[in-house]
Parts: structure tokens; sequence; C-alpha cells
């Protein structure tokens, strides 16, 4: 299933965020957005996950989604949202208690997806006794178990220390590894984007435009070996090039605001 | 390849060392647990002691023995359960009703637009009237009867606990709504399960609040009209000038009140227990 971002515009009363946005995420591919702070890409994402009524233009699905998925386009939040009075394994359900799934077959997409976190242990604990990196952790297992087709994943990492950003980011390589699904992956960190995504859509300052969709020229396999360092910092430096004029002229206006 | 030193130990120079000075006590919350019942057993004690060496006169100020007395006199002569069977009747008739009616109202205001814009003005300008002014009214509306006593509390309670409830239903997290919104999950389901639990600590305290209310307004309306019910009895020993028994009225209208405070910190713990 791919998703179409198509001639999308937004504003907010009389701020443009958004300029003629147009990019197709593909089944199966990972596609990141990145730009100076205020252009727009959560606004974007939001869009794209139908959270936002776009000014003008629209987001749209080409393709069935996969057999059996039960959202295809699935979030995974940077502050993560989960329900406090849950615990781990009622936050994992949550989004499957009006699916029209049974109870046996709940229980095991609930068990999968524990499992594939690595959070069965801690299926009983509450949000507050977990850590960031286990928060977002249960995040990712909510995501798992409505099978997405594309998860659509705003800043996942930046409220979380670098150690667990590190971890984290091998469990999205790992879990994005085969194609079977998707992703739109905002964030800031270029190191993140160069990464993980096949490609990376560089937004202007606001109004955001695309200014650049840049393919990474290697296999995310290829990208964890010690290797691809050199070619990887040069990417992210080429990237940098791109939006660094913007993200200062950014700062400074968010700073005069 | 990483340069490892090897671990450190205090360094022996000949230069004398003096340990940093500890500058972060005080400034935190918290205190001794017995530390209230201490304080509240010394006033007990020193106005006993007042009492009983005469230095107040005991019309005025009845020492704490003498209004034990009153209070043990009223339970055996069932007077007491009297009193206090026809005060929770009404409290706690008037305090459904009128909760009732202010989490349906709050979660009415809390969720639609149009509800919040008739309601939030009503509420803005009926809610700071003092209810027991309603109550002539309200008795030349509905007789002589409880019902008045009774609507006045539930109208009392009513406007707190509407307020409680759209603060609380305000104060949800958006994003917990969001997510919610992006798994597909119905509008009922969201208000059940991410709106109420997220609103229940604002509901809660709204029930604090609402509890002090409904007391309040139900010693008043005794007061005013009433036979029977603590209010009624506390007008009647002041009219007597039996003092040890309006304090012990008195007495029994704060234990009342701790009573239901504590039901409500149960309440709390129960249902709040994630937090």
């Amino acid at each position: 299933m791919d998703l179409i971002a198509d001639h999308i515009s937004h504003r907010f009363g009389a701020l443009d965020v958004l300029d003629d946005v147009s990019f197709t995420v593909r089944a199966g591919e990972v596609v990141a957005i990145v730009g100076p702070s205020g252009c727009g890409k959560s606004t974007l994402l939001s869009i794209l996950g139908g959270l936002l009524r776009p000014s003008k233009g629209g987001a749209e699905l080409r393709g069935a989604p996969p057999a059996g998925s039960l959202n295809p386009l699935t979030f995974v939040f940077q502050d993560f949202a989960l329900l406090p009075w849950n615990t781990v394994e009622e936050n994992v359900a949550f989004p499957l208690l009006h699916t029209g799934l049974g109870a046996g077959e709940r229980r095991a997409v609930i068990d999968d997806a524990l499992r594939r976190t690595g959070l069965t242990d801690f299926r009983a604990a509450y949000p507050k006794q977990l850590s960031g990196g286990m928060r977002q952790r249960v995040g990712i297992a909510r995501a798992l178990a409505v099978r997405p087709a594309i998860l659509l994943m705003d800043e996942p990492l930046s409220a979380l220390d670098s150690q667990t950003r590190e971890l984290l980011m091998e469990d999205f390589v790992g879990l994005l590894a085969d194609g079977a699904m998707g992703a739109v992956y905002v964030t800031h960190n270029l190191e993140e984007a160069v990464r993980l995504a096949d490609r990376v859509v560089v937004l202007s300052r606001r109004p955001g435009r695309i200014r650049e969709i840049v393919t990474i020229p290697m296999t995310r396999a290829q990208r964890g070996t010690a290797d691809a360092r050199g070619a990887m910092a040069a990417l992210q430096g080429e990237l940098w090039s791109l939006i660094r004029k913007e993200a200062i002229d950014a700062e400074r206006e968010v700073q005069h605001a | 390849m990483l340069d490892r030193a090897p671990p450190e130990a205090k360094d022996q120079s000949a230069e004398a060392t003096r340990p940093v000075a500890f500058r972060g006590a005080g400034f935190t919350s918290g205190g001794s647990r017995y530390s209230g019942w201490i304080a509240l057993a010394l006033v007990i004690a020193i106005w006993q002691l007042a009492g009983s060496a005469g230095w107040v006169n005991p019309l005025f100020l009845p020492a704490p023995s003498a209004i034990a007395v009153a209070i043990t006199k009223l339970a055996t002569s069932g007077a007491l359960w009297q009193h206090l069977s026809w005060s929770i009747m009404r409290i706690g008739t008037g305090w459904i009703i009128g909760t009732a009616a202010g989490v349906v109202v709050g979660f009415a205001i809390g969720l639609s637009t149009m509800a919040r814009g008739v309601g939030i003005t009503f509420i803005s300008a009926l809610f700071p009237i003092p209810k027991i002014a309603l109550l002539p009214l309200l008795i030349l509306w509905l007789g002589i009867g409880e019902e008045p006593k009774i609507a006045t509390i539930a109208l009392g309670v009513f406007f707190s606990t509407a307020i409680s409830v759209y603060s609380g239903v305000d104060a949800v997290p958006r994003n917990l709504i969001r997510m919610a919104q992006s798994f597909n999950v119905p509008f009922h389901a969201i208000v059940r399960r991410v709106i109420w639990p997220g609103a229940l600590p604002s509901i809660l305290a709204g029930f604090r609040i609402t509890a002090s209310v409904a007391l309040l307004l139900v010693v008043s309306a005794e007061m005013i009209g009433a036979q029977y019910g603590i209010g009624a009895f506390v007008l009647q020993a002041g009219n007597l000038m039996q003092t040890d028994q309006l304090l012990a009225g008195v007495v029994i209208l704060s234990l009342f009140g701790l009573a239901v405070g504590k039901l409500i910190n149960l309440l709390e713990t129960r249902l709040l227990h994630w937090r």
C-alpha cells in the first residue's frame, strides 16, 4: 500500500505552515522528513495520518493494505501517549478492543507484540514504573499489535537519552528489515534519518516546501557496518548543508517571535 | 582502540583536605506522621486544663470532657442517631441528585462545543449565588417538607460538580485523545476509556469540595426549617444556652466531615492507584 501526499498545503489562521507538498511513500519504504524547526514536519505527519484536515490537497492511499492489517496508518508518538491508568498489556490491548478480534486471537496478538519489543516481563507494569525507552517500546508494541502497513513516527526518539535512542534505533532497523512495513519518520536528527530511511524528504523553512528528496544509496543492513560510517557521515553532511542556512534563519525567526 | 586509565585512588598530597559543606537542607515537603495528632491532643489538653481550672466560663466554652459526656448521653438516648439519620438522608439524597446532574452536565460541557457555550454562561451566572438564599423560594415552589432542603443541597453540589467535571475533561491530555483517534477507537470508547479515567482525579477532588458544600448547606437548611437534623439540634441547643450540647453537635459534624474525607481518600486510593 502506497501513501501519497498530494499537493498538501496548510495554514493555521494567518500562518502558512505547508505549501504544496507532494511525495509518495511506496509499500515497505521508509521515508524520513527533515527540515528546520517550525517547517511543518509534524503537521504534515498529522495530515498524512488523517488527524488534521489540510487547507489544500490531501493524503491518499493506493493499493490494498496487507491482509490482517487492523490500522494501516499507525502513529508512534514522540511523547509515547500511553494511558497512565493502564498496564503495559492493557495499553497494547487498547487499540484491539474495538476491532472485532476474539479474546484468544487478541491475546496472541498482544503476546506477539510484547515479545517482539522485549516487554513480556513488564506486561503488568504501569507506565510510571518504566523508563522513557521502555515506555516508547510500549508505544511501538501497541503500534505493532494492529499490524500497520505504514508507521507514522513523530520524532519517536527525541524525548530519550542518547543511549536509549541508540538501542531503540537498532529495534527500528530490526522491525523494518523485512520490508513488510513502511514508515514515515519525522525527525530533526539527520543521523537517525540517514540510518533508517530509504529516502529523505528535506523541507524548507516555513512555509514548508519540498526542497530536495534524497535517496540513501545503501541498504539498511549495510549502514550498520563500520565500513559505511564514512559514507553515512558524508550523507549527513550533505543533508546538513541543505538545511543549515534555513535552520539558522528559522532559529532566529523563532527567537524573534 | 580505547586508552584505559587505571582506577584513581585519593591523591595523597601533603596539602590538607576538607569536606564539601552540605547546603541542601530544608525546603522539602512532608512531615511527621503523628505531628498533627500530637498537636490536636495538646490543644485538647490545654482546653481541658482551662476548663477544669476554671479559667474559662463553661457556659461560653465547655471543657472537652463535658462535650464527651454530652455526646455519650445523646448516643445512649437515641437522639444522636435520630438527628444524624435525618441529616444523612438529606445530604445523601441531595448529593446524589446534584452529583448525577453535575456529572452529566459537566461531561456535556466538556465534550460538546454547543453545550459549552450555553452551559458555561449559565454556570458562571448562577454558581456565585449562595444557594441557601434560594431556600425560601424553593419552599414556595416545593412546599415545607424535605424537598426544598434536598433541592438546596443538590443545587449547591451540582454547580461545583459540573465545574470540576468539565475542568477535568479539559485537563485530559489531548495527545491521549489523538492517540485513540489514530487507532479509530469509537467516540463512546474514547469517553469511557480515555476521558473518564483522565478526568477522574479532578472529579474526585470535586467530590471532596461538594461533600463540604453539602454539609454546610444541610446545617443551614436544617437551621431554617427542620425539627430533626444536626443543624436543627445545634440551633435548639444554642437557643437553650446548652453549649455542651451545641458543641457536641459541632463535634459530630466535624467527625462526619472527617469520615466523608476518609471515604474519598479510600476512593482515590482505589481508583487513582496508577498515579
